[in-house]
């Protein structure tokens, strides 16, 4: 199912992956205290590079897959591992202070700790795979959804859904430099 | 607080002080990734993600200690090889990425502590190098139980409104805030 040959698609994934490494590092997202300080509600830096890479990607992806230029890559939504994962993840990040891309792109940049998260992922991923074979049969298996997006749980079709995502998301990013121009003043 | 600590903590410079210094307004960032998904969504249909990819090589890497037959034997890895494929290669450029980022603009500098955290728990290196292992372990350990991180899931499935990028988006900033507080309580 690739548009280009797998050969060509293999060729441009360091291309891709420079480009996205070189925007987190530009986006001062490698930062650990940037990282944290989002978590602590000081400072926004996180919020905005996600949402807008979400509103931007989306409505680009949404217009493209329109256009049948691109076509979608849903994943199931397996509730009982994404809610345990999403919640696991949270603790893992407010002491790692990483995700998983920010820290290995942190580690290149010479921070040692986020070298030594990245060893400490090698880890955890060792022990998923081991883990697999129990989990599968317990927390995996507990209500699982399907590729469902949030269309088909609300039942609007997804342009107004897109285009309430971007109305949030300015309404987000307006409160946020708001807050931020009261904190310069009163600093 | 010491007057460092507060300007620490103060969100970021003025826009005109962040471009002398080489990085780029988030709001930037996050487009250039949202351009970076339409791209990998047209050209090559692979959504950008780590994890997936990390745990091959985690799987490449377990091989040397208990031998290829113990991991091709493992219902994880079986499904999941290591292998140089999109993915991993991805993960190299990533790394590549932030590297080239840092070195052009002259910020690569060897971190082994980082300053919010030594203002909360104290400069020692083995501390900090200790828990982002443990860190490290968990965000990898939840990740595959969500079945993506906070780019695999959190954007990459977010943008195209599926339930499960917005339940681990939510999940995983809700309980990152919560941990946040705990960790720096008072402070």
């Amino acid at each position: 199912m690739f548009p280009v040959a797998k050969e060509t698609a293999l060729w441009l994934a360091p291309l891709f992956g420079l480009a996205f490494g070189w925007l987190l590092e530009r986006g001062r997202v490698l930062d650990y205290n940037v990282i944290v300080n989002q978590l602590r509600l000081r400072d926004f830096t996180v919020l905005k590079v996600m949402l807008t890479a979400v509103v931007v990607g989306g409505i680009g992806v949404f217009v493209l897959v329109q256009m049948g230029e691109a076509r979608w890559h849903l994943r199931d939504a397996n509730m009982g591992g994404v809610v345990l994962g999403g919640l696991l993840f949270g603790v893992g990040m407010a002491i790692y202070g990483y995700c998983p891309g920010t820290g290995l792109a942190a580690a290149a940049t010479g921070r040692t700790h986020a070298l030594v998260g990245v060893l400490g992922m090698i880890a955890g991923a060792i022990a998923y795979a081991y883990a697999f074979e129990w989990l599968r049969g317990t927390v995996l298996a507990w209500w699982n959804l399907g590729r469902v997006t949030l269309a088909d749980i609300t039942g609007q079709p997804l342009w107004v859904l897109y285009a309430v995502l971007a109305v949030v998301a300015l309404g987000v990013f307006a409160a946020i430099e708001r807050w931020e121009a009261g904190r310069r003043t009163a600093g | 607080m010491s007057g460092l600590a507060l300007r620490q903590a103060l969100p970021a410079a003025s826009p005109r002080e962040e471009a002398a210094a080489g990085r780029w307004n988030p709001y930037l960032i996050g487009a250039g990734i949202g351009v970076l998904s339409w791209l990998v969504f047209v050209i090559v249909a692979a959504p950008i993600g780590i994890t997936t990819a990390g745990a091959q090589v985690a799987g490449g890497i377990a091989a040397l200690f208990v031998g290829q037959e113990a991991v091709s034997a493992n219902a994880y890895w079986a499904r999941n090889p290591m292998r140089l494929d999109y993915g991993t290669l991805f993960l190299i450029g990533t790394a590549a990425g932030a590297f080239l980022s840092a070195l052009a603009r002259g910020s690569l500098r060897v971190e082994h502590v980082p300053t919010v955290w030594a203002e909360r728990f104290g400069p020692s290196v083995a501390r900090r190098f200790a828990w982002a292992f443990i860190g490290g372990a968990i965000i990898m350990f939840a990740s595959r139980l969500a079945n993506g991180c906070t780019s695999g899931n959190g954007i990459s499935q977010s943008l195209q409104m599926a339930v499960v990028g917005w339940t681990f988006f939510a999940t995983m900033f809700a309980s990152g805030v919560a941990t946040a507080w705990l960790m720096f309580r008072g402070r």
